[in-house]
């Protein structure tokens, strides 16, 4: 991964010192080097001071194009694939100015997740280094091997995307064909009974504690102004009638990106509470997927999506709520 | 402090006599903002008005309640009854206490219960309800009709006479279709083109009719009164102004294997032609996938003995954009394709015909002069079997579910006339049900089979093949109860007809509903049957349902006077009841627009302060209150909530809601 780093430093400062862009975002270091946090870099001195691209740079940067594009001069960013639909998806909504932006797509070959690497017992991280499926993690207590596959993101772990945007590409390393079911937790719930679901759910969402990372960071969630910040709107008190805690919030939040959502993973990824969140949207991609046809946001910025379409083939409500949905 | 007024209808006995309408008018007096509420045996008559403008100006009421029938029936009469009384009409709000209470419940206790809900109900909202103003729009007076058939001719005419300025866009090289192919008409027998052709002639001759023949609608933009049309000129490769139809290029063109498609194939016809003797306009066209010239560039026979220098090899495609207030859709219809249906041998037998190319070949100027000849070997049909409701009626899939409704009447036509002509010709017709309803219509029928002894057999065919070169129609004879074959010389289907299949494009060009079976919707099934939910949208002819001449042309003529209504007004009043949305919580993510069915939204890029003396260019949507309908389908489907609809805001719907939910 540091060849990639280095090859993406050299490229950004390129960029940026041509004038071709005035702005990139990317990752910059944190304290640990788990902790690396998204960013815009203004100047060739910046990046080479802040700038990093590891093991850990999960995030999805397409939201912050938002308002990054309008600002004056091109804005370069760095997309993993699964961020591309994310990009994809805001381009079609009319929230970034396609032209306004210079889509460097960079190879991931799945992040890692600090979280469940210290569930495994590592503490005190100090470096990372990855051959195939082994993890070789420094720390300050020595060097400890880990099975990639227990470590990585949720979203990673049933990743196959690739990149749909691409103004230019960083890609040294070749990724790993793979068969994945990314359904299969939903599976699971579906089969549950409707009490063992209502109360896997009761037991998930009781966690939450209403901070509102899920939201901020959802591509999906990018409205001027959010229903639940509206006292107008009456969707606030709403969300807080509690049959428990916080259900309706992510239930409506899950309605409102429906046909949108491009599963990027953010949500579960951020959230502090380790609420599967995802899950909700999956199903829904799952339910159009069965509704309406194979149809996966994101993968174009123009055309018709399911969910704001009609046609004479679509599914009737009512077929749905009989079960007899095609 | 809202001050508002209920009235409660007694609809005669239709609501008063399963809801306790004293009661409900008595309970309501204690809701809070109502100041007045009174019944009355029929509010809807001149003294129920009065009694509502004398309490709207007595008790100063700031909004009114009419629990009564549906708002379909008397909206209109109580808004109007509130303006004169100086209210504004759309402070009124009516609870359907009749349609949705009275007459649907036998208890009276339950029912008078429910009707003061539904009453409260109204109430709530007519609290947060907002006086609205119509606006205007001007309207273009120059109509569009899509479809050169009788329907669009017949509409056409119509409008034109009144005065307005109408286009014909036919797809095809001449005004007529369908009829211009009919031989006889039924119940008159009289000859279908000698009643069509002279109003052709009025059409081409008309000074207000402009004909733009071989012409599709392109595009359509713009909304009632007020639409752009873009329309493609297809290149005919003969000019249109030189052209005198002098059919010379047709004699000499070399290249003489096209399918006359006119005469549904039966024959040919050379590549450069004009479709029949009395096509409008009479301008010959070519056929580019036949013509050598246009081919293989070698040729230009047409051309050189074209005396007036018409024909154009380079002619290219072109567009006219033309400004219209009304469109009346006349696209009509073509028989179904027979693929699907094997058993009656269509595909093999030549000697298997649709009843549409047996009215070719009956007439006069058909490929066999009128002589009934069959198409195998050009002899004389003995024995005639027709079979009806071929893929018509067909529940199995492969046909369509609905009644073609012309086929009987015309099958008997067939039957009679054969008989009449060729009365050593014997003729049996298998059916399901014979339906002839209307004037003079079941006397026809009754006529072929009375009259002129054709062999109707109550019964469908499971099958037709050729056996030592003649036809054997097997099928069961319900009434006998056997199973018969019928060995045949000729054998005619009444093949199902549906809408030409090109109305797709148009209903989806003028956001025009169409059904599962490709008819456009008509905007009420009674009471606005020539009017698309479209507004300035008409529907004449088969477009809208399978029906014969006559009543096209009845429906043509009802489609023109709507248009004429319309495009006799100089401004048309805007329904208020139209979406708006809150620019500042707009992300301008187009859902809305796709959504939308009527092309009401566009967006606009505006520029709004962001805080700190700064601004941003956001793009927001921007709703055409002539074009919106007012259907709520933006608002549901906006993230943000920021689309609402007047006099349906999401509070308002949310109020009633409570209101029913509220013990």
């Amino acid at each position: 991964m540091k060849d990639v780093e280095l090859k993406m430093l050299e490229r950004a400062k390129a960029l940026l010192q041509s004038g071709e862009v005035a702005r990139v975002i990317g990752w910059k270091k944190g304290e640990f080097c788990y902790d690396p946090a998204p960013a815009s870099f203004e100047s060739v001195e910046e990046m080479e001071n802040g700038f990093v691209y590891n093991w850990f740079c999960g995030a999805n940067l397409s939201k912050y194009l938002i308002q990054m594009a309008k600002k004056e001069g091109k804005t370069a960013v760095f997309l993993k694939p699964c961020d591309t639909y994310s990009f994809n998806q805001l381009v079609k909504e009319h929230r970034i100015n396609r032209e306004n932006v210079y889509v460097i797509a960079v190879e991931c070959l799945a992040k890692l997740d600090v979280e469940k690497m210290k569930a495994k017992g590592v503490s005190f991280i100090t470096d990372v280094e990855v051959v195939d499926k082994d993890v070789k993690v420094t720390t300050a207590y020595g060097v400890e091997t880990l099975y990639k596959p227990d470590v990585v993101l949720s979203k990673c772990a049933v990743c196959t995307k690739t990149h749909q945007v691409k103004d230019e590409e960083i890609i040294l390393h070749e990724r790993p064909e793979r068969e994945v079911n990314r359904f299969e937790e939903v599976e699971k719930l579906e089969a549950m009974t409707e009490d063992e679901r209502f109360a896997f759910w009761r037991e998930q969402l009781s966690k939450c504690i209403r901070c509102n990372a899920c939201r901020n960071v959802c591509p999906a969630c990018s409205c001027v102004k959010c229903v639940f910040d509206n006292p107008a709107s009456g969707i606030a008190a709403k969300a807080n009638d509690d049959k428990f805690e916080e259900q309706l919030f992510h239930i409506i939040r899950a309605f409102h990106v429906s046909g949108r959502c491009t599963d990027c993973g953010e949500c579960s990824r951020v959230c502090p509470q380790n609420i599967p969140l995802h899950l909700l949207n999956r199903k829904f991609i799952k339910d159009i997927d069965t509704l309406y046809g194979e149809y996966q946001a994101g993968e174009e910025s123009e055309g018709k999506t399911p969910l704001t379409t009609y046609t004479e083939g679509d599914t009737e409500p009512n077929d749905v709520f009989n079960g007899e949905a095609k | 402090m809202q001050r508002i007024g209920v009235f409660i209808c007694w609809c005669g006995s239709n609501i008063a006599a399963t809801v306790d309408v004293k009661k409900v008018a008595e309970t309501i007096k204690s809701e809070p903002g109502v100041v007045y509420s009174e019944n009355y045996q029929y509010m809807c008559s001149e003294n129920g008005q009065q009694l509502i403008k004398q309490a709207i100006k007595e008790h100063n009421l700031t909004g009114i309640v009419i629990g009564a029938c549906s708002p379909r029936m008397h909206e209109a009469t109580f808004r109007k009854a509130a303006e004169e009384a100086g209210l504004n009409p759309y402070m009124v709000e009516i609870a359907n206490i009749r349609e949705h209470c009275s007459w649907i419940h036998k208890d009276m206790d339950e029912a008078t219960e429910k009707a003061v809900i539904l009453v409260r109900t109204a109430i709530a909202k007519v609290k947060l309800n907002a006086p609205l103003q119509a606006g205007e729009s001007p309207v273009i007076k120059r109509a569009l009709v899509i479809g050169g058939g009788i329907a669009g001719i017949q509409a056409a005419l119509d409008i034109a006479d009144a005065g307005f300025e109408v286009d014909i866009v036919e797809k095809n090289a001449t005004i007529g279709g369908r009829m211009a192919q009919l031989d006889k008409t039924f119940p008159t027998l009289d000859c279908s083109a000698c009643i069509l052709t002279p109003k052709m002639v009025d059409c081409a001759q008309h000074e207000k009719i402009d004909i733009l023949s071989y012409s599709e609608v392109e595009d359509v933009k713009g909304f009632v009164g007020n639409f752009s049309v873009k329309i493609r000129r297809k290149a005919r490769f003969v000019d249109e102004t030189k052209c005198t139809g002098c059919k010379i290029c047709m004699e000499k063109c070399p290249s003489k294997k096209g399918l006359n498609t006119f005469n549904m194939g039966l024959n040919n016809r050379p590549a450069i032609y004009i479709p029949f003797a009395q096509a409008i306009p009479n301008v010959a066209v070519i056929d580019p996938e036949q013509c050598i010239k246009l081919k293989t560039g070698k040729c230009g026979i047409c051309q050189k003995f074209c005396g007036v220098g018409a024909i154009d090899y380079e002619q290219k495609d072109t567009f006219v954009e033309r400004q219209y207030g009304a469109i009346v859709v006349a696209t009509g219809f073509k028989p179904i394709e027979l693929d699907a249906f094997n058993e009656y041998g269509y595909n093999d037998n030549k000697d298997v015909i649709t009843s549409l190319e047996l009215e070719r070949l009956m007439n006069a100027a058909g490929p066999s002069n009128g002589v009934l000849l069959r198409p195998s070997d050009n002899e004389h049909p003995k024995v005639i079997t027709f079979i009806q409701c071929v893929g018509s009626r067909d529940t199995s899939g492969c046909g369509k579910p609905y009644c073609s409704k012309i086929c009987c009447m015309y099958t008997a036509k067939h039957a009679m006339l054969i008989r009449e002509k060729y009365p050593d010709t014997q003729v049996n017709v298998f059916y399901i049900d014979v339906r002839t309803p209307g004037k003079n219509y079941d006397e026809f029928y009754r006529r072929a089979v009375e009259q002129y002894g054709v062999n109707y057999i109550k019964g469908m065919v499971g099958k037709v093949y050729n056996e030592n070169g003649k036809l054997m129609v097997q099928g069961s004879n319900l009434i006998d109860n056997e199973q018969i074959t019928i060995e045949s010389d000729l054998v005619v289907l009444a093949a199902a007809i549906e809408p030409e299949p090109s109305v797709r494009k148009v209903a989806t060009l003028l956001t025009a509903s169409i059904d599962t079976n490709n008819f456009l919707t008509e905007s009420h099934a009674k009471l606005r049957p020539v009017e698309s939910p479209t507004a300035g949208v008409y529907l004449a002819g088969v477009c809208q349902g399978p029906k014969d001449i006559p009543e096209t042309v009845s429906q043509a003529s009802a489609c023109a006077a709507k248009v004429i209504g319309l495009l006799v007004k100089d401004k048309l009043k805007t329904n208020p009841c139209v979406a708006m949305p809150d620019e500042n919580m707009c992300n301008g993510c187009s859902q809305c627009a796709n959504v939308c069915a009527y092309g009401a939204i566009t967006y606009v890029d505006k520029e709004f302060r962001i805080g700190g003396g700064k601004t941003e260019i956001r793009r927001v949507a921007n709703v055409n209150p002539a074009v919106c309908q007012g259907c709520g389908a933006c608002t549901v489907t906006c993230p943000s909530g920021a689309m609402d609809l007047k006099g349906f805001s999401s509070k308002q719907i949310m109020s009633e809601v409570e209101a029913i939910c509220k013990k």
